[in-house]
């Protein structure tokens, strides 16, 4: 898949460098990953070469759940990137670390439905080289 | 409490033309107002021995920097002791603020402070720029789809082009945690164009409804197309002096009182611990550690408004309301109007005066604090005024004061 395939949205690929291409790259086998302090259990996002809460250095990207809720959102109307077409943007608190967030886009939902609180999961969309973390609803 | 800052003194402000696509050069625009601020400090240009400017040249996008101080500095041939210009720190008055503590280290005597916008010439007829689409300039590589690096990849590749994306986000919290509505935040705008209706110079003068706020295209929710600023060309300046220079002055000086530069939550638009705030809430808490002055005593107050939510949160942020209420603070108007109890943005903030990126609203605290704002004038004595610029994790706040000696 490309930038601009047809349906697909327009997207800006992220550059990528040792530091983050285990993040863009992670959806590969379905899994969100981000960087995690093997001494105190800390996730770091973005990523970071020292924990800022024990100061451990040892760190890994770890797989997480994926699963998480809206704590904000904001439905975009205005065509920067020549699309018509409103859509969801959600900043995503992850189940596992209070404070740990992502901006990203809310599909598979109608943008009317869309609330802070809502419960999310991850889905990935692929452009090569990059799986970008997007959210769904989840209705466990 | 320190005094600080009271060795500085605002002794000269200078603007120039400020309009929709003017179709002149940032460094024309620059001169003009900084050969006006000069002259209106009294002084001439060999007495200029400080610069300092923001964001300095080559960042952002189209029109956003103006000319970088060295431009400046060569083209008005000025001799300097210090100089200063960068995006980093609190906000836009980072540069007003570097001013202050260079005339406090003795560094400097007399600084030259400007910042300059060409947005609406050099955006043409295409309409405002997302962030990332232009091609470079954000750390990507290099040809095919573009690409961006550093901290922005953490928001464009989903398409959140824009502040109005990420502080949308903010408001929506705001709103979900305080109960805060539209028709509140409208009243920011409404009061703006309300204002920019007696100033001769705002770009938007005609009357707004409630009704016409409703009635503008959605932007990004909450924010419609009348919560956004208007870009525009134009340069404003001033020269920050040593105190003593007060007495040499023709018109009242402008005291600084204290400033606001704190910023203790993470520096970043989504993973700073409270959206509905984020940096100015320390930045207006430092603010009033450093003067005996509270908010009660502030006359009238000039808050950014990039957004309008961001005036909301800097009311909040600096204490005239408690955090969660300006929402019921600003309800039907009245209380920021010129007439009310704390008149906002009496200019009509970027909102209908134009996108002079936080100086305008610098620049009109002190037209108020010396009794120059003609029609707009509040009434009574403006003794105190306070200023805040940014928004997200960037903010700078600073109390200005009519100065006594």
């Amino acid at each position: 898949m490309g930038v601009g395939e047809v349906g697909a949205p327009f997207r800006v690929l992220p550059a990528l460098s040792e530091d983050n291409r285990f993040f863009w790259t992670s959806g590969s086998d379905g899994r969100l990953r981000f960087l995690r302090c093997q001494s105190c259990g800390y996730y770091l996002h973005p990523p970071s070469p020292r924990c800022p809460r024990c100061g451990g250095v040892e760190l890994a990207p770890e797989p997480v759940s994926g699963r998480g809720t809206v704590h904000s959102f904001t439905v975009n109307h205005q065509s920067w990137d020549g699309s018509p077409e409103p859509y969801a943007l959600v900043l995503v608190e992850l189940a596992e670390q209070v404070g740990l967030r992502l901006t990203s886009n809310l599909v598979g939902c109608p943008l009317e439905k869309v609330c802070i609180g809502m419960d999310v999961r991850v889905v990935f969309e692929h452009r090569e080289p990059v799986w970008f973390p997007l959210f769904e609803p989840d209705d466990r | 409490m320190t005094d600080f800052e009271r060795r500085s003194i605002i002794s000269g402000i200078g603007q120039s033309a400020v309009g929709r696509r003017l179709g002149r050069s940032g460094l024309e625009l620059t001169i003009e107002a900084a050969l006006a601020a000069v002259a209106d400090a009294g002084l001439e240009l060999t007495d200029v021995d400080g610069l300092a400017t923001y964001p300095g040249a080559g960042i952002g996008g189209p029109g956003f920097t103006g000319p970088g101080s060295p431009e400046v500095q060569d083209a008005l041939r000025l001799n300097l002791s210090w100089h200063s210009g960068g995006i980093e720190g609190p906000a836009q008055l980072a540069a007003v603020v570097n001013a202050v503590l260079a005339v406090g280290a003795g560094l400097a005597r007399h600084v030259l402070v400007y910042r300059t916008v060409t947005e609406s010439t050099e955006q043409g007829a295409g309409g405002r720029q997302g962030i990332g689409l232009g091609g470079g300039g954000l750390g990507g590589g290099g040809g095919g789809a573009p690409s961006v690096g550093g901290a922005f990849q953490w928001s464009i590749p989903f398409r959140a082009y824009s502040a109005a994306n990420w502080l949308a986000m903010c408001a929506q919290r705001h709103f979900h945690e305080y109960g805060t509505t539209p028709d509140q935040m409208a009243m920011i705008a409404i009061n703006g164009r309300r204002n920019a209706g007696l100033n001769p110079k705002a770009i938007y003068r005609e009357p707004m409804t409630l009704a016409d706020y409703r009635a503008s295209r959605m932007i990004t929710t909450p924010f419609r197309l009348f919560d956004c600023d208007a870009p525009v060309d134009g340069s404003t300046a001033l020269i920050v002096s040593a105190v003593e220079h007060a007495a040499d002055l023709d018109h009242p000086a402008v005291g600084v009182e204290a400033m606001g530069t704190a910023l203790r939550g993470r520096p970043s638009w989504d993973q700073f611990d409270d959206m509905t705030t984020m940096a100015a809430r320390d930045a207006g808490a430092q603010l009033w550690t450093r003067t005996d002055l509270t908010p009660a005593d502030v006359d009238v107050a000039q808050l950014y408004d990039g957004f309008s939510f961001l005036t909301m949160v800097w009311l909040e942020a600096l204490g005239f309301c408690a955090k969660g209420e300006s929402g019921p603070f600003i309800e039907g108007g009245q209380r920021i109007a010129l007439d009310g109890e704390l008149p906002v943005n009496t200019h009509g903030g970027q909102l209908s005066a134009g996108r002079l990126h936080g100086f305008g609203h610098l620049h009109e605290a002190c037209v108020q604090l010396r009794g120059e704002g003609g029609e707009r004038q509040v009434p009574g004595r403006v003794e105190v005024a306070a200023v805040a610029n940014g928004g997200g994790p960037n903010a700078g706040a600073m109390l200005l004061t009519r100065h006594r000696w």
